[in-house]
């Protein structure tokens, strides 16, 4: 659910429970972007590890 | 036949013996499939369940694996988070072990909602008061970070670590999974608690009902710290299984025996802070809410015996054999010490599904035992041939154990 959703309520309840998934996902997220960028990168400088 | 995909060094079965092994596993999940269909297609009137018994067969079976897969959290909490390097050369299985224990976990979740194309209602009309949107966010989200764990390992195969994209995404992903682990070990936290906390919150059930600190009542806590004791052993137990099938030594003792010291003190650690939990609400809470202790074991098979076996006999006697060191060194003390230790979460897990909605708890209640029909217990039971499947795969096509080589010479 997004704060745009008719459901939405600026409580602590929502706040929380949405506050934290979306934040774990956008760890996720960012982390799996990062290994994906750091890979083309890595693959255009052509280094071994 | 398929001798380019092996991890060189290693030797492994050929490939009809393994061809047959995985068709034996695959036949069982056709069953579990079937029973499954049966479900989808025809709703859950096909299973035992009913208006008594919302949770049966299924909440029991999936408690226990989430409990049971503790281990790859509470292992990649103690290697990434901790530093603690004596854990690496188990990491991998442990990672594989963690999802299918997961995904086995949301595949039957996916049953018991009767509509799994219903299933993402839990998150877009979320109800941010029930513990349940907890542990399904939570459940969820660690999926994925369990996914991403075993991403790597996949990509290590010999013919894909040739693609040099691959080899790259791989190594880079190995580079960051302290970041992934870690937001493992706070999802994890939360949902092992969560799935405690929705017994301890049922005020109408004085068997599940517990004292409260603030919002959480005490079974979040004892759930947390009987899944982190007891994973590490279920960990143990499938790597002892796994080198009894492959009839090769595939962690050094070194390893086993720093888990199951690791698990044999939290385990130690659960028992005092259960005792101490179940002297309070026999004493206090269930007083409080007019019934006495003994109410709380009324007949067959749900006697003051099933307290006993699980406190005592899976509790204290497993608990001194994992934290003496002749205990954990004596493979022949520690097996059983493991599947007792794994028997009793399991036992806390049904008692607090099962048994918590058997009591009757109005004065014209009935008490009413309920026993899963073959639906449920071909689809409980799957986990066991899709891990086998999962294992088998893994261990014949990715180096899953760093020190097999070394070990197999």
């Amino acid at each position: 659910m997004f704060p745009f959703s008719f459901e939405w309520h600026w409580d602590i309840g929502h706040m929380v429970f949405h506050g934290a998934l979306w934040y774990a996902l956008s760890i996720l997220g960012m982390g799996l972007g990062y290994a994906a960028i750091k890979s083309f990168i890595d693959l255009k400088k052509g280094g071994h590890h | 036949m398929d001798s380019a995909l092996i991890p060189e060094g290693v030797k492994r079965c050929s490939f009809g013996k393994f061809a047959l092994w995985i068709g034996f596993w695959s036949l069982l999940m056709l069953w579990a499939l079937a029973g499954a269909g049966v479900c989808w297609l025809k709703g859950l009137n096909q299973t035992n369940l009913n208006d008594y018994f919302g949770f049966g067969a299924w909440i029991t079976a999936d408690l226990a694996i989430i409990a049971l897969g503790a281990g790859a959290f509470f292992t990649g909490f103690m290697r990434y988070i901790l530093g603690i390097e004596d854990f690496k050369p188990i990491i991998n299985f442990v990672v594989i072990i963690g999802f299918i224990c997961y995904s086995s976990a949301l595949a039957i979740l996916a049953l018991d909602i009767g509509q799994p194309l219903r299933g993402w209602h839990i998150f877009w009309h979320a109800n941010v008061h029930s513990m349940l949107t907890e542990v399904a966010f939570c459940i969820s989200a660690y999926f994925m970070v369990l996914t991403i764990e075993y991403i790597p390992l996949v990509l290590e195969n010999r013919q894909l670590d040739k693609i040099p994209l691959v080899h790259h995404f791989s190594h880079n992903l190995h580079h960051i999974m302290a970041v992934f682990a870690a937001t493992g070990a706070f999802l994890s936290f939360f949902h092992q608690g969560s799935l405690g906390g929705v017994a301890g919150v049922l005020f109408g059930r004085p068997f599940a009902f517990r004292q409260h600190f603030a919002i959480w009542p005490t079974t979040f806590f004892l759930f947390i710290f009987s899944a982190i004791a007891c994973g590490p052993c279920f960990t143990i137990l499938v790597t002892r299984i796994t080198e009894l099938i492959t009839r090769k030594k595939l962690v050094k003792q070194n390893v086993i025996v720093k888990l199951a010291k690791v698990s044999g003190w939290l385990l130690v650690g659960y028992l005092l802070v259960k005792t101490l939990d179940t002297v309070y609400w026999a004493m206090v809470t269930l007083p409080n809410m007019g019934v006495s202790f003994m109410d709380m074991y009324p007949e067959s098979p749900f006697t003051i015996w099933i307290l006993i076996a699980e406190l005592g006999f899976c509790g204290v006697i497993p608990a001194i054999i994992l934290i003496t060191e002749k205990g954990r060194n004596n493979n022949l003390l520690l097996i059983p010490a493991a599947i007792l230790t794994c028997i009793g979460i399991c036992l806390n897990r049904y008692v607090m599904t099962v048994q918590a909605l058997a009591l009757p708890v109005m004065p014209f209640d009935n008490f009413v035992n309920y026993i899963p029909n073959w639906a449920e217990w071909v689809t409980s039971l799957a986990p066991f041939a899709y891990g086998a499947i999962l294992i088998s795969l893994s261990y014949r096509y990715l180096p899953v154990f760093p020190q097999e080589k070394e070990l197999n010479p």
